[in-house]
């Protein structure tokens, strides 16, 4: 499911995620030049000291770790459940609450900190007028990388 | 500054009546809350109304057309759960900054069953299911997950919160439920995000709770100070900063700082406490706010409900009332809910689950988004 190449043509899930002139996805993020904060996303302002006009944009770490976790067994009409919802620590800064894939959703095999990826794929719904999405998943960093 | 005063107060049963309104639920609250004080609508200088729901929809305003329309100003608040608390507060502001002497407040929510909120968007697709989850039990079972993580909290001790407050409620006959959920009952139920099953949520319900407030002057000129109640204490925040907030929520730090707030407003410490209505909305909840209210150190929230000295007969009784868990929560109402519930232990007249010698009680709620509302009441 995870098919990089062609992701351009795809509508980003969200407005972080950003592609490199050569068609790459990544996370955009912003730094803090007054108290180094990193952010998911671009702004201009600071949340945590309210400094303005000091905010660098920077290119966020697909390398983290799984700082929470919940296993979901019952959501909203029509989404696929069991599965597991996760926030994960960026590697440099940042944070993130996304889906993590390839793992048994089951509480007693997932470890707090277990270090992470995160990939784009295809979102793997179709919206009303048949537009498909680019997100991000998190994926155990042991796990078989795709070929 | 004045002192302020509940001179009345009530709530009608938590339940679901699909066939009423939201202003006829509030107008009957509103009508118990200035029969307990002996005054009428007539009395009334403002009233402060909570409803989330129909925020957009001049709730205040419905529930004096079903009551009486004096012409008295009405502010309509919407705060997501701390939406009552948030109306109580701006009706305590009013008296004791001296520009009213006698007003009310009133909570009223009417809820859909099931989970809260859709996943269907506008435009685009819901990111439910692909960016985690964001439905109220997965974003309370992360903060019990961050509990399990540092202190390593079971599912088990998460469960038996939700033990403890069904058992309340069966001694509260204006709860949704008296149903007693033993261990295995609430831990073989549906899971819903772990480890919240579908007994560790709070119940959707339909509900309305009102409170009279009175200056020090006025109480003493209608004689009403033998069964009032003195606001030690009302603190509301905001969000502070915090790592990882804009990704999850984090209640524990606004908790702390309205938790910090009231006890120095109050001039109290959580030892002068001696019950507690704060805001299961999952089970996992509870447990993480007797740290952020100081009723126990960090890291003995597991050891507290293993100890049952937050039931009721135990060192420092949390949801007496049963809770949200089993009381019901319907949002705008639940804040003022709280008050009636302190006040009534504080007066004494709570029967079968009466804190005994019960003196000073506090309330907390918090709403996602986020705000947290604390109050410290003392009997008069
Ligand atoms: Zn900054």
């Amino acid at each position: 499911m995870t098919t990089e190449t062609g992701s351009a043509d795809l509508k980003p899930m969200t407005p972080f995620i950003k592609h490199h002139a050569d068609g790459r996805p990544y996370l955009s993020g912003s730094k803090c030049g007054a108290c180094g904060e990193v952010y998911v996303g671009e702004r201009s302002t600071c949340a945590r000291c309210a400094a303005r006009g000091v905010m660098e944009t920077v290119e966020l770490s697909t390398k983290g770790k799984l700082y929470n976790f919940t296993v979901v067994h019952r959501s909203f009409p029509g989404v696929v459940t069991p599965f597991v919802s996760a926030i994960v620590e960026l590697e440099g800064g940042g944070s993130l609450k996304g889906n993590l894939i390839d793992v048994e959703p089951d509480p007693k095999t997932l470890k707090f900190d277990m270090p992470v990826d995160v990939v784009f794929a295809d979102a793997g719904k179709a919206d009303r007028q048949g537009g498909r999405y680019l997100t991000y998943f998190f994926k155990p960093q042991n796990a078989q990388v795709r070929a | 500054m004045t002192e302020v005063f509940v001179v009345g107060t009530d709530m009608i049963r938590f339940g679901r009546f699909p066939h009423r309104t939201v202003a006829n639920l509030g107008g009957e609250a509103a009508l118990l809350a200035l029969d307990d004080a002996g005054l009428t609508i007539k009395d009334m200088q403002a009233l402060y109304c909570g409803n989330n729901i129909l925020a957009n929809r001049m709730v205040g305003q419905q529930v004096l057309r079903e009551i009486g329309q004096t012409g008295i100003p009405v502010v309509n608040c919407a705060n997501a759960c701390a939406t009552g608390a948030t109306a109580f507060r701006e009706g305590w502001m009013a008296i004791k900054s001296g520009v009213y002497d006698l007003v009310l407040c009133v909570g009223v929510e009417q809820m859909g069953k099931g989970l809260l909120g859709s996943g269907e968007v506008e435009t685009g697709i819901s990111p439910e299911g692909i960016l985690g989850s964001m439905t109220t039990p997965s974003v309370f079972a992360h903060v019990g997950m961050e509990h399990s993580r540092r202190y390593g909290t079971t599912f088990e001790q998460f469960a038996k919160v939700s033990v403890k407050n069904h058992h309340h409620s069966s001694f509260n006959p204006k709860a949704m439920y008296q149903v007693e959920t033993p261990l295995e009952e609430v831990m073989n139920a549906e899971m819903i995000s772990y480890p919240n099953t579908k007994l560790m949520c709070s119940v959707n319900v339909d509900g309305s709770a009102a409170a009279v407030l009175a200056s020090e002057k006025m109480a003493k000129k209608l004689g009403l100070m033998s069964r009032a109640v003195r606001v030690r204490a009302s603190a509301l925040t905001s969000d502070p900063f915090t790592d990882r907030n804009l990704t999850t929520p984090d209640f524990n730090a606004v908790t702390r700082l309205a938790a910090g707030v009231a006890y120095e407003m109050a001039g109290l410490g959580p030892d002068d406490i001696d019950l507690v209505e704060l805001h299961d909305c999952f089970a996992t909840a509870e447990i993480v706010h007797y740290e952020n209210l100081g009723l126990c150190a960090d890291g003995e929230g597991g050891r507290m409900i293993d100890s049952g000295e937050t039931a009721l007969g135990g060192r420092i009784p949390v949801n007496v009332s049963g809770g949200l868990l089993s009381k019901g929560h319907p949002l705008g109402a639940t804040g003022i809910a709280n008050i009636y519930e302190l006040t009534t232990h504080l007066r004494g007249e709570a029967g079968q689950r009466q804190v005994e010698g019960a003196r000073i009680g506090m309330s907390h709620v918090v709403g996602l988004g986020t705000a947290c509302a604390v109050h410290v009441l003392e009997k008069a």
